[in-house]
């Protein structure tokens, strides 16, 4: 539950412990408020003299400014602490994903993380806002009222022997019926949102095949099922306030009857009239907060699954880290894979690369062609130690990868990756997370071998260009440029498009590959394409097939020897290219 | 940019509240009758005790001197009996009130949500394609929700609290009037602070719902493009970035609760200092000797101002309750708001009387209606005059100086015209925002357009019921979507009544059966997620094999293949191939290999045709089309 998370508190653990030491003060002049409010009534009754009624009315206002002070303090430090918690799980979860390798962020999707940090988060910080309002007002509360009625009413404070077991049963057994029951409506709950989602996501094919009709019957059954089960958990919680009720009232017909039994026998000398009252008053009190412990204990629960759900995201370890001693130095852009075998999760059944050797020299460039699903986007993430070889090496300047620091690898191993993205914010500030200390003249620079240069000029505003998130206002192939170019401004050893210039035309491909060769050429090229007029004049070309190569050699060599790649350039070059 | 971080500042109209209260009734018009017959009669009943208290008490006192208890009995035994048999009756109030609520509730939000959904299946694709998915699926979660908390709890909790404060203000009337006037100046005190509160409250609310949406925002961005970040060694950047975002939420998260924390305090003791004051001043009234004005008449005395003092606490305390119900009562009525806009926007249009029906040849050889599926289709078409003509169903299309914007200032289709008579494949290139998909977007009506003709088989196709339509009329998207459910039934998702034989049949007939029946389950393997347990390239088959088992005459291809590569294009594309046979096509394509075969190719620049004809015409011309041909020209 809860407690899980409660050392993330941190620096607001003094809001936390000022809220309880003044939530405490609050019960106790609440408590103490009755009190003198009989007071003032008897001295009201007795027809007393005005002055003592003024007395016992100021004493009175007093502690209503207090209990204000004290409830108004309460209010103001618990939201303060129960906000901060908040903000330090939110902080430590994002901080927590920072450090995730690739393995780690398949595991989670990226709604899921959303939804942690926001829904779950906003849950627990409301459980914990009642936790240290009520968890303590609660059992103050009753411990208080139990010994008041004890000291006041004396014999009559049986009647909670019977009572407080009952209620207590009662509510236990209600709760403990109904969260299963609001469990399994939480889990209809996510189905029918994912329904809504698919539904509205695919509108133009229900639209297209004018299923409308039959969508609301599916939404229907789908809305019917959850409102069958949340009616039949909510019954069970519906339980609660007649419960309640039953045992106020039991208290009240019980005092009465043995209470004016008792006083009349004894005329009023074992217990009086104003005991009954007090009887009846804290009879209340007490039945009041077990009603609430049992609220927080629902509310306790109910918040678990959000609880789990963060703990799972603070608990996962990187799969990745640092070496102790890292090398911080990449000697030069060669790359080497030995034996390397590689499969995405121990308990895969299938290797994703399977028995991969590969040796290129600094400076080579190198073309991979292959189908999807044959593990040509794997092959590179290995170099960037994005994923760890599960048998083998991977060396980079004739250094395993694993013995490097990481973002001394990463810095000099600039990765295109296959679904780039550009961020919100100008185009500028995009290109500098290759290098926070670019100058203009270095972004125009890379812009310009990645030929971004010329469409970036034409918008008016140029490199200041605001990028909408997910870059949805640049074309593909603008977007593809850019984002070459940002991975250019790192000045790599070596540099890997993975299917990058798929949307860029073949004649712009081909000057940013011609200019690759001018500008860069000590380094290390590795082109993923699609086409082959990208990788032809290579000076290698890998052909991938089912996580391993198939074929290795020169446009020419593998025109001869290797089928796939024969079948793929006859296949793009039917009906006559003319290029 | 997010979405939430504009929302609108609309006023909050509170007319929303009168129409929940309509719709309930409407719902559940004896239900709701009832609940509120039982909270009436539990409220009242909750009464009753306290009085009873007072009575016995009074009956002790006197009992109490002659310390007779058998005689005491008499009298108070059966006044004790008598308040347990009203307790019974309350507490059965409570449960069939409790009860029938938590059906009501749920009843109501079931009877909302399908209303909602069944008004947003019915909307122009101009919504969905204008809203945000998040946007459209908050409706389903956070505004429902806060829907259920002012019905279960805020509806009834205000509902008592009247009554409460009604019968008491009726009977704090009938002891004193100058007493209940200086009742009332403390409550108007007590309103007026808790509204200040409750607006500096729900103030910050609001902003901490902008704030929540900035963040999600940017948890969003940055979680989708993690791997980005990791490439690039951001990852401290992004934490110091997000860390100025939380501090922000936490700042208007803080504020937001301190002030819903306060409310109930000093509503509480303002409460008490009211009950101070009644008390010291009554006292003084007392003394004064002044005359009271009343209902009843009475005169001012110590047995008017004690049960006074306990009415005050009580009114003080509804008053409390209510305040409490405030943020739920705002935040309710915002979000019913939101829903009743979706719920009144305009539906999608349709005038359309021409319906699409089986159809067979009588024996004179005319086209007459049939009652089952023949495999023939007409166009039934009733005219003014009362007769009906049947059309046969063919597949020609025809566009005639077609003008078309998707807003009123900005025309993105200017005089297009073409026609694809029955079995045509007509072909569609260009840059993006060129206006192709557009184009498809008016044949099945997704869109109207503003100036010009388009007809289907020779009649306007607005004069066709979109339904029918849309039947004969599949597409294939660049976007698969596939639903949740087995395979067999995605591609029954194409004819509700095709048998089994049908769709495997279908998916054959694409070359589908060859990959679905090697998958686990088969035809029943289960798809998620959008089917992301298959590969594009499969996923795009069974989309094929879906469309396949529809049938239709005309069939529109939007980038069907251009995300998958090209080894497995070419199995897709044989799928296609074999669809489109005999069958009118329209198709869109990125790679110019998918439309070279095409009858007749139209490129199409900045929402014009600039050249058509087939490809060895347009080669011959040398013009765009050559261009992007040669890889010349970018064609994103």
């Amino acid at each position: 539950m809860i407690f899980k998370l409660i050392k993330r508190v941190r620096e607001f653990k003094l809001p936390t412990i000022l809220t309880l030491i003044f939530i405490v003060g609050e019960v106790i002049i609440e408590a103490i408020i009755p009190f003198i409010t009989a007071e003032l009534v008897n001295n009201i009754k007795r027809g007393a003299e005005m002055e003592s009624v003024i007395k016992t009315g100021v004493a009175l206002v007093l502690l209503a400014v207090l209990s204000l002070v004290c409830g108004t303090v309460a209010g103001f430090t618990c939201a303060k602490a129960s906000a901060g918690f908040a903000k330090n799980l939110r902080h430590d979860v994002f901080t927590r994903v920072q450090g995730f390798s690739f393995e780690n962020i398949d595991k989670f999707s990226s709604s899921s993380l959303v939804t942690r940090m926001t829904t779950d988060i906003t849950n627990v910080q409301m459980s914990f806002m009642m936790l240290i309002r009520i968890a303590i007002r609660s059992p103050l509360l009753l411990v208080f009222s139990v010994i008041m009625a004890y000291v006041m009413g004396g014999a009559l404070a049986t009647t909670f022997v019977v009572v407080i077991p009952f209620l207590a049963c009662g509510l236990f057994l209600v709760s403990r019926k109904a969260m299963p029951a609001f469990r399994r409506v939480f889990k209809k709950y996510d189905r029918l949102n994912e329904s809504i989602e698919e539904n509205v996501r695919a509108i133009r094919v229900v639209k297209g095949f004018a299923r409308e009709e039959y969508e609301k019957q599916k939404f229907g059954t789908a809305a019917d099922e959850i409102r069958s089960n949340f009616t039949k958990a909510e019954r069970i919680v519906a339980f609660n306030q007649p419960l309640m009720q039953l045992c106020v009232y039991f208290n009240m017909a019980f005092v009465l009857i043995v209470g004016s039994k008792l006083t009349i026998q004894s005329g009023g000398d074992l217990i009086d009239v104003g005991q009954i009252s007090a009887m009846l008053t804290y009879g209340m009190q007490i039945l009041m907060s077990l009603m609430m412990l049992s609220m927080i204990y629902v509310m306790l629960t109910m918040s678990a699954e959000s609880v789990k759900r963060i703990a799972e995201v603070l608990e996962e370890s990187p799969s990745l880290s640092n070496p102790e001693s890292p090398i911080l130095e990449v000697a030069d852009g060669s790359v080497d894979f030995d034996d390397v075998s590689f499969k995405y999760s121990a308990k895969a059944k299938r290797y994703a690369l399977e028995n991969v050797n590969l040796h290129v020299k600094s400076g080579m460039t190198v073309g991979i062609i292959g189908g999807t699903g044959s593990s040509k986007s794997t092959l590179v993430q290995l170099i960037a130690r994005l994923y760890d070889v599960t048998e083998g090496c991977v060396k980079v300047g004739g250094v395993d990868v694993r013995e490097y620091d990481l973002d001394v690898l990463r810095g000099n191993v600039a990765m295109v990756l296959q679904k780039n993205l550009l961020f919100s914010g100008i185009i500028a500030e995009n290109l500098r997370w290759g290098n926070p200390n670019a100058t203009d003249e270095e972004i125009r620079e890379a812009c310009r071998l990645a030929c971004a240069d010329e469409f970036v000029s034409t918008f008016p505003d140029g490199y200041d260009t605001y990028i909408e998130q997910g870059g949805t206002n640049v074309s593909g192939g603008q977007k593809q440029r850019l984002c070459i170019a940002r991975a250019l401004l790192k000045k790599p050893k070596i540099l890997i498009l993975d299917d990058s210039t798929s949307a860029v035309d073949t004649k712009t491909d081909a000057i940013i590959r011609h200019s690759f060769k001018q500008y860069i050429p000590e380094t290390t090229k590795i082109i993923i394409a699609q086409r082959i007029s990208s990788v032809q004049d290579a000076d290698m070309i890998i052909v991938m097939e089912n996580g391993s190569i198939s074929a290795i050699g020169k446009h020419e060599e593998l025109i001869t020897s290797s089928e796939i790649y024969r079948e793929v350039y006859e296949q793009q070059t039917k009906g006559g290219d003319e290029e | 940019m997010n979405d939430k971080m504009k929302m609108p500042k609309k006023k909050l109209n509170f007319s929303a509240l009168g129409r929940i209260i309509k719709l309930l009734y409407t719902f559940y018009p004896r239900l709701l009758f009832v609940i509120m017959f039982c909270l009436l009669f539990s409220s009242v009943t909750a009464a009753i005790p306290s009085l009873f208290t007072q009575n016995v008490i009074e009956d002790i006192e006197v009992w109490m001197v002659s310390r007779d208890w058998d005689g005491a009995k008499e009298v108070i035994i059966p006044k004790v009996l008598l308040l347990i048999g009203i307790y019974i009756v309350s507490i059965s109030a409570i449960i069939v009130q409790t009860q029938l609520m938590a059906y009501l509730t749920q009843g109501f939000l079931s009877k909302m949500r399908c209303t909602l959904f069944e008004r947003m299946q019915n909307l122009p694709i101009k919504y969905f394609d204008t809203n945000k998915h998040g946007d459209i699926m908050s409706h389903y979660t956070n505004d429902i929700d806060t829907l259920r908390q002012l019905v279960s709890q805020a509806f009834p909790s205000l509902f008592n609290s009247i009554i409460i404060v009604t019968c008491v203000f009726v009977i704090m009337l009938y002891f004193s009037i100058p007493m209940t006037l200086l009742v009332l100046v403390g409550v108007s005190v007590m309103l007026i602070m808790s509204k200040k509160i409750a607006g500096g409250s729900s103030k910050y609310f609001i902003r901490q719902q902008k704030a929540v949406g900035k963040t999600e925002g940017y948890i969003q961005e940055i979680m989708n493009g993690q791997k980005v970040v990791k490439v690039f060694s951001r990852e401290n950047q992004c934490i110091d970035d997000f860390d100025k975002i939380n501090d922000a939420l936490y700042e208007d998260s803080k504020r937001a609760h301190a002030y819903a924390n306060v409310l109930g305090p000093i509503i509480n003791n303002i409460g008490n200092v009211l009950y101070v004051l009644m008390a010291v001043i009554g006292g003084l009234y007392l003394l004064s000797g002044l005359p009271n004005i009343s209902l009843s008449g009475k005169a001012f005395g110590i047995s008017i101002l004690i049960p006074f003092l306990n009415m005050t606490k009580q009114f003080t305390g509804n008053i409390n309750q209510v305040s409490q119900q405030f943020n739920s009562i705002v935040m309710g009525v915002a979000g019913a708001q939101r829903v009743f806009e979706v719920m009144d926007m305009k539906p999608e249009a349709d005038n359309g009387y021409v319906t699409l029906v089986n159809a067979e040849y009588d024996s004179n050889g005319e086209l007459v209606e049939a009652n089952h599926r023949t495999g023939i289709w007409a166009w039934k078409h009733p005219h003014g005059d009362g007769t009906v003509t049947y059309t046969l169903l063919s597949g020609d299309v025809r566009l005639d100086d077609v003008d078309f914007g998707y807003t009123e200032e900005k025309t993105v289709l200017h005089n297009i015209t073409l026609f694809a008579e029955p079995g045509q494949k007509v072909a569609f290139v260009g840059a993006t925002g060129a206006g192709k998909t557009t184009i498809t977007n008016l044949i099945n009506r997704f869109y109207d357009i503003a100036d010009g003709k388009i007809r289907y088989d020779g009649i306007n196709i607005n004069k066709i019921r979109k339904s029918d339509l849309r039947r004969s009329l599949g597409i294939v998207l660049q976007d698969t979507n596939l639903f949740t459910g087995s395979v067999m039934e995605n591609i029954r998702y194409g004819r509700l009544d095709a048998t089994d034989e049908e769709c495997i049949a279908a998916a054959r007939l694409v070359g589908a059966d060859d990959f679905i029946t090697r998958l686990p389950a088969g035809y029943e393997t289960e798809l998620v997620n959008n089917g992301s347990n298959l590969s594009q390239g499969q996923r795009q088959l069974i989309a094929i094999a879906r469309a396949a088992v529809a049938d239709p005459p005309v069939m529109i291809m939007d980038e069907a293949t251009s995300s998958i590569d090209t080894r497995t294009e070419a199995i897709v594309q044989r799928g296609m191939d074999k669809l489109m046979e005999g069958r009118t096509v329209f198709i869109i394509a990125h790679r110019l290999s998918t439309v070279m075969n095409s009858d007749v190719i139209m490129v199409l620049d900045k929402g014009r045709i600039i050249e058509r004809g087939n490809h060895e015409k347009l080669i011959a011309e040398k013009g765009t089309y050559y261009q992007l041909y040669t890889g010349a020209f970018e064609l994103e």
